[in-house]
């Protein structure tokens, strides 16, 4: 990982990009990091795009601005890519991590160019098999660490079934869907370009 | 050892609360407030604190409920932001002229109209000369940390004034980020239990708070409350000290980055500094003699030290987090050219609003900030907007 690696995300509201940042920063600081994670509050309202972010650090992190040139922009609804320029300021040795099951010819042209890394995961599927139900965020939040490689496979799946475990105290029958969604998504998640 | 932990600025603030334990909280709990009464409040619920939480039907009766609580003889604290402060103005001066140490989080927002929910100063500003000590925090661990000395200075029988703790609306509020948490025990031997010398639940001695006081002694009594805010500037320093004995993290009047041997200073209060700290280093890399002056007791305006901080600088900028509505500077301008003033210190000295609205303060305008210094040539534009479009 470099010193400082800073994501953007995108998603629709009601998809739970400011949580999933939220978890990315937790992670983070749990293997000894400066983090961030804040999202840039708007009109919110259910389905309108949202954006989040997210700094990871080796040292202090002083600056308190949004991210203008991410290394990663994270996409965490398809639809967003014709209506938000997602790939803006996006470093060209960085990478887009897209939930989408369109192959690279469809996306491509959807990028505005960008020549860096592409990976796609169809997130969709791995929430509807491991939760039954459609929650995009946490495979997103897998996908973005094995891209990212912020940490070791095996230290996020420790650390995310700690955060579970608290995060869901009350409803502990979503734990297990989660982590089998986090186990599939790492697995699933896939360069294209 | 202290803890390593992560959490936004209010979880920070409402943390600091717990541990701090008041007698009573009375806030809104809706917005404009924040998420602090909310977070202190499942404190409450949990069992965690023996503080009687008021859930109050207005900021009004959140501000009145704690000059109740705290002209009783209690420890009392609440929580706002941008329009519910407003709504308190009226109570804000009584608190004050009673000489009562109620301590309030204040999370810095924009004041309606037209509705914005995001960061600025115009809420503070709208109280800066309403006898309150104003703290400012660049980050959640400076909001913390102030919350954690509020209660030593409001309530040091020399000072005895209400004292307000600023953070940034959502750019430090809602976001998480690092932070270095003290143990409860530590907390609570720090901060000390509250015992007043006069109050109203003492039957040994029979008094009133806020009667009238009309020609004969309202300015003696102003005069007295001029001295306790004058008083406050040794109380500040006496108790930063012992805070840097307990944590190693000092604090100062203001914090000066690269400020000494600076020949272009930028000043500006909360979270913006960091950024200007970045842009500081990169200039700095370049061989431009930049620094920053950011200001973190704002009440009482440590204007002698600032004077004499920026005198023989090449040029200063001051950064107003305000709209310029008043056909002259912003508050922090006006403090600062009028400190130089007294202090004899000339230095060009521009105005700069900035951020009004939570328009997000990016290193690029901050470099402007230095270049605009660099290049000033006459005083002709004193005001000046950053980072406007068009």
């Amino acid at each position: 990982m470099k010193d400082l690696i800073e994501i953007r995300w995108h998603g629709r509201g009601g998809q739970g990009a400011k949580t999933a940042s939220l978890l990315l920063a937790d992670a983070a600081f749990n293997t000894g990091k400066y983090i961030q994670g804040f999202p840039e509050y708007g009109p919110e309202r259910m389905g309108a795009p949202i954006t989040a972010y997210n700094r990871i650090s080796t040292t202090p992190i002083r600056v308190h601005s949004n991210i203008y040139e991410p290394d990663y922009v994270v996409v965490i609804d398809d639809t967003l890519l014709t209506a938000v320029d997602v790939t803006a300021g996006l470093k060209a040795d960085g990478a887009i991590i897209i939930n989408t099951t369109k192959p690279i010819e469809e996306i491509a042209p959807l990028l505005k160019g960008y020549s860096g890394s592409v990976y796609t995961i169809d997130a969709k599927k791995v929430s509807e098999e491991a939760l039954g139900k459609y929650f995009p965020n946490t495979p997103m939040l897998a996908a973005v660490v094995k891209v990212t490689e912020i940490m070791p496979d095996d230290d996020f799946i420790k650390d995310m079934e700690g955060s579970f475990k608290h995060k869901f105290a009350k409803k502990p029958e979503v734990i297990d869907g989660n982590m089998k969604a986090i186990s599939m998504a790492l697995q699933e998640v896939k360069k294209i370009q | 050892m202290s803890i390593r932990e992560r959490l936004s600025g209010n979880e920070a603030t409402a943390f600091a609360m717990k541990q701090i334990n008041p007698d009573v909280v009375a806030a809104f709990p809706i917005t404009p407030s924040t998420e602090i009464p909310q977070y202190f409040s499942s404190y409450v619920d949990n069992g965690q604190v023996d503080t009687e939480f008021v859930a109050v039907e207005s900021e009004h009766s959140a501000m009145s409920a704690c000059i109740g609580a705290e002209a009783a003889g209690a420890r009392a604290m609440t929580a706002t932001s941008a329009n519910g402060l407003e709504y308190m103005w009226e109570m804000i001066q009584i608190a004050s002229s009673s000489r009562l140490p109620i301590v309030m989080a204040l999370v810095d927002r924009a004041i309606s109209g037209p509705l914005n929910i995001h960061c600025d100063h115009t809420d503070a500003m709208a109280v800066k000369d309403s006898g309150w000590i104003m703290l400012f925090s660049e980050t959640n661990q400076e909001a913390y940390d102030n919350m954690i000395m509020a209660h030593r200075i409001a309530e040091n029988k020399d000072v005895m004034l209400p004292l307000m703790v600023c953070q940034d609306g959502f750019i430090t509020s809602h976001a998480i980020e690092n932070i270095e948490l003290l143990e409860d025990e530590k907390v609570k031997e720090f901060v000390g239990t509250y015992k007043p010398e006069h109050y109203l639940l003492n039957k040994n001695e029979p008094i009133a708070i806020g009667p009238m006081d009309l020609q004969p002694f309202l300015m003696e009594h102003k005069r007295q409350q001029y001295q306790a805010m004058e008083n406050a500037r040794k109380v500040i320093a006496d108790v930063a000290i012992d805070f840097e004995k307990m944590t190693g993290r000092k604090y100062d009047f203001f914090e000066g980055y690269q400020l000494e041997d600076a020949e272009y200073v930028a000043v500006c209060m909360n979270s913006t500094a960091g950024t200007v700290k970045n842009v500081v280093d990169n200039l700095r890399a370049n061989g431009i003699k930049a620094g920053l002056l950011k200001v973190r007791v704002f009440r009482p305006f440590p204007g002698e030290l600032i004077a004499r901080a920026l005198d023989g600088k090449k040029a200063v900028a001051v950064l107003d987090r305000v709209p310029l509505l008043n056909g002259t500077g912003g508050p922090l301008f006006e403090d600062v050219v009028s400190s130089m003033f007294v202090e004899n210190v000339r230095v060009n000295t521009i105005n700069y609003s900035y951020g009004v609205g939570g328009r997000d303060v990016t290193e690029e305008q901050i470099h402007k900030v230095f270049e605009d210094l660099q290049n000033l040539n006459d005083m002709k534009d004193t005001y000046r907007f950053l980072g406007l479009k068009g």
